[in-house]
């Protein structure tokens, strides 16, 4: 083996992440990746079959069935205008799945090539976007996104619009400081020995290393993306009626809490189902790397 | 440590400029503008018109960006025009419920949070340990108002330990009305505070000086409370400083859950009446309150911390 080649070996051994490993999906993963992944997929599967799954339409009216409790029929019961909870939870999720995935992947590259971008230039380059970070980091998520709403009319678009607007700053701060590690990594330092370009420096040989960590974050990104759209249904912003969102059906269950605890509970639950699963994979897919 | 200080401020001095210029460029980058999409319909040519050259929409951008930046420099956060009254004074009046909130939650946050992290740092890995873990992993994944809900159910309707709604004033009124808005908060962040602490104190009590503690006979109280729990509150500091933002938000939700009349509702108030000064004002605010939590923070830790003065100066 020549020097040149031992140089380009594209990766050092600590930080590479086996190809065999990222490429086979959750076999080799630590169990918590396994269980939690399983859980998101069958909860992104029932989302994406709704229309089919759903036993009753998202506004089938059924007055016979008022306020029922939940039963073999109604799996998470009726509300009081006799809707099937679990057949609107359904629809729900598949509204709020696809604007999280949206408004949590959209940002994540943009993020992390700025990020990227920041760490390997320094100087005043660094300077200028940590700045911008900064700025758009110090806005809480949900009073800028209320904003947006305020501008554009209650509805998904103000989520679609307002938290990709500020998203992208918490990947590339995180991007950023990883970047100022790797840059000093002998293969970094190789790919300017060798003469590469930025470009090439950047993309090919930076980015998918600093793509893991934003990936890992990203769990929790769309946990608290989640959060906050219900946030956003429950006080009437998100999806007009009679389109449900989770925080909606959480909202009309609120009057009839006391006699009727499944219309505002089960939903909520979805919710912390959802958040157990992508916690279990964000943290074992962290330990993993420890290891 | 004075340069340090005087760094970290300039530094927010710069990033609450950005705030000013993103608040000013969030409401006039859209098509259109606020009043004529708002009163469209409502109100005639010659009113819209009216409203419009009161909020100076009808002068140069760089004209309408400099006044909004010299008066809100001189606390003038302009008119409500929906609501028809002073910005400044309509936050004024709704403030201190939102800040009792978040600063209550706080306290909830570390009286729950504190304990269980020593614990599940002292026997890391065991049950004890996976157990509180686990509950963080719940607390972290509920939303706030559906958590609000459910302790309200539990204790509010079922328990009648506490009312569900109102606000009342007073060290009593708060004790009543606030506690279970605050602990619903609290628990949001009492997850992340058992994280962070836990971590950290696993990290301080490996390492050397605690041996030395040990070996020289401390006791366990006095070696985990006193040498490193002073290094490990460190990290929670700046969490904490980190999700002022969180709590904010948190705020505004619970605040409809439990009609609390703060900030939240009148901010969820301008957003339907669509009156873009008054939520123009409240983002710059919560951003200002961000930014100045970190800025508390960074100068708590260097006073308290010499390696983080010297390193970075």
């Amino acid at each position: 083996m020549s020097t040149v080649e031992a140089f380009t070996t594209p990766e050092p051994a600590e930080l590479a992440v086996p190809r065999r490993r990222r490429m086979s999906g959750l076999r080799g993963q630590p169990l918590p990746v396994k269980i939690g992944g399983a859980i998101l997929a069958l909860m992104a599967l029932l989302a994406l079959l709704a229309p089919v799954i759903a036993p009753y339409g998202q506004n089938e009216l059924d007055f016979n069935n008022l306020l029922s409790g939940p039963s073999l029929t109604h799996f998470f019961g009726t509300d009081e205008s006799g809707r099937d909870i679990f057949s609107r939870t359904l629809y729900a999720l598949r509204v709020d799945l696809a604007i999280v995935v949206f408004v949590t992947y959209i940002p994540l590259p943009i993020g992390v090539l700025v990020g990227a971008i920041a760490g390997y230039f320094g100087g005043w380059v660094d300077a200028v976007i940590s700045r911008v970070t900064d700025v758009m980091i110090a806005f809480p998520f949900f009073v800028l996104v209320i904003a947006v709403i305020a501008i554009v009319g209650p509805g998904v678009k103000g989520m679609l619009i307002g938290v990709p607007i500020a998203a992208w700053a918490l990947y590339a701060r995180l991007a950023r400081s990883e970047m100022l590690v790797l840059r000093e990594q002998q293969f970094m330092l190789a790919t300017t020995a060798l003469g590469y370009s930025r470009r090439r420096a950047i993309f090919r040989h930076a980015v998918p290393n600093l793509l893991r960590s934003a990936l890992i974050y990203s769990t929790i990104d769309m946990v608290v993306n989640l959060l906050l759209l219900a946030s956003l249904a429950y006080l009437g912003l998100g999806a007009q009626p009679p389109n449900a969102e989770l925080g909606s059906i959480i909202n009309e269950g609120q009057s009839s809490l006391l006699s009727a605890w499944w219309v505002a509970t089960l939903p909520g639950l979805v919710i912390v189902l959802f958040g157990i699963a992508a916690g279990l994979v964000g943290d074992g897919l962290s330990d993993g790397r420890r290891r | 440590m004075l340069s340090y200080v005087l760094h970290r401020m300039a530094l927010s001095v710069v990033v609450l400029f950005g705030l000013l210029v993103a608040t000013f460029f969030i409401i006039h980058l859209v098509p259109g503008d606020p009043v004529t999409i708002v009163l469209a319909g409502h109100g005639t040519p010659q009113a819209i018109a009216e409203t419009r050259h009161e909020l100076w929409l009808d002068r140069p951008l760089l004209e309408q960006f400099w006044l909004y930046l010299s008066h809100t420099l001189q606390g003038q956060f302009g008119t409500a025009f929906t609501l028809n009254a002073s910005v400044g004074e309509l936050i004024g009046q709704r403030v201190a419920p939102s800040a009792i909130m978040i600063g209550y939650g706080i306290l909830w946050a570390l009286v729950i949070g504190v304990p269980l992290a020593v614990i599940a740092a002292l026997r890391p890995n065991g049950i004890v340990d996976n157990a509180i873990r686990l509950g963080t992993t719940f607390t972290f994944a509920m939303a706030s108002f559906w958590l609000g809900l459910m302790l309200a159910l539990l204790l509010g309707l079922e328990l009648h330990i506490f009312p569900v709604s109102g606000y009342e004033t007073g060290l009593s009124g708060i004790l009543k009305t606030m506690t279970l808005p605050a602990l619903t908060l609290g628990l949001g962040l009492a997850a992340v505070v058992v994280r962070t602490l836990r971590s950290s104190l696993l990290e301080v009590l490996s390492s050397e000086y605690i041996d030395a503690a040990r070996s020289r006979g401390l006791s366990e109280v006095r070696v985990v409370g006193k040498h490193a729990m002073r290094n490990a509150l460190m990290n929670t500091i700046t969490i904490l400083s980190v999700n002022v933002g969180f709590l904010i938000g948190g705020t505004f939700v619970l605040e409809q859950v439990f009609q609390i009349p703060g900030v939240g509702s009148l901010l969820l108030q301008g957003v339907q009446k669509r009156d873009y000064q008054l939520v123009q004002a409240l983002a710059l605010l919560s951003g200002t309150a961000v930014v100045l939590a970190g800025l508390a923070a960074d100068i708590l830790q260097a006073w308290l911390d010499p390696r983080v003065r010297l390193a970075r100066r």
